[in-house]
């Protein structure tokens, strides 16, 4: 079975993302992969560390499908994120959305990458050469 | 009443641990909570955010917190 809501500290696969949300009346599917950085703020960054309240961040990234579905009109959704240790150039999160016209998939597909950035309990810490940080944890 | 309150992110470093235990009076609210927090751990002032959720929801300041409630700080989130 696929499972369109997804937290995994296994390494994304994007490709099998997007053949889990190919439907024949969808003429349009958007993919957004987020990846880790080399760098933040010049500074270069060694891996990230993904950590989250799993039980409600399922329960937060399915709401996020959910409004998506309604807001949009899109057909299906796929949102998997990574957590614990990732390499730079590694996915952190695959967000799939499949709709039978490409504008309904572009607008839910970053829709859904901006509330899950909002929204889903999820943290990331940055390691730097010279120590860590939790990002946006200060203002 | 006991409160136990679980920690994630760069709440868990304020503690200085997964969880604290809390005695407040009956019918506290979030907000109450998290004032309790603020004053036995003045770090969590200097987040940019500090948000409670309970039984996997976020919830309102004014929520009465309920003695077997799953109670967990939700410092500013970073995921994507």
């Amino acid at each position: 079975m696929k499972t369109l809501i997804h937290i995994t500290s296994e390494k994304l696969d994007p490709q099998a993302c997007l053949a889990a949300v190919s439907y024949p009346e969808c003429g349009g599917i958007v993919s957004f992969v987020g990846t880790v950085r080399n760098q933040t703020k010049g500074k270069r960054v060694l891996k990230l560390e993904f950590e989250a309240y799993e039980k409600m961040a399922l329960k937060e990234m399915q709401k996020i499908a959910d409004q998506a579905k309604i807001e949009f009109q899109v057909e299906e959704v796929l949102i998997h994120h990574r957590t614990g240790l990732v390499k730079v150039g590694e996915e952190a999160v695959v967000i799939v959305v499949a709709a039978p016209h490409r504008k309904a998939a572009f607008q839910a597909c970053e829709y859904c990458i901006d509330t899950l950035k909002e929204t889903v309990p999820i943290w990331k810490k940055e390691f730097f050469e010279d120590g860590e940080v939790w990002v946006s944890a200060h203002p | 009443m006991k409160i136990e309150v679980i920690a994630f992110g760069i709440a868990k470093d304020i503690l200085n641990g997964n969880q604290v235990t809390l005695e407040m009076k009956e019918q506290s609210s979030v907000a109450d909570v998290r004032q309790a927090l603020v004053d036995l751990y003045p770090a969590f002032q200097g987040l940019a955010s500090l948000q409670l959720a309970v039984n996997a929801d976020y919830v309102n300041d004014d929520y009465l917190i309920k003695e077997n409630d799953e109670v967990v700080l939700i410092p500013p989130v970073s995921g994507g």
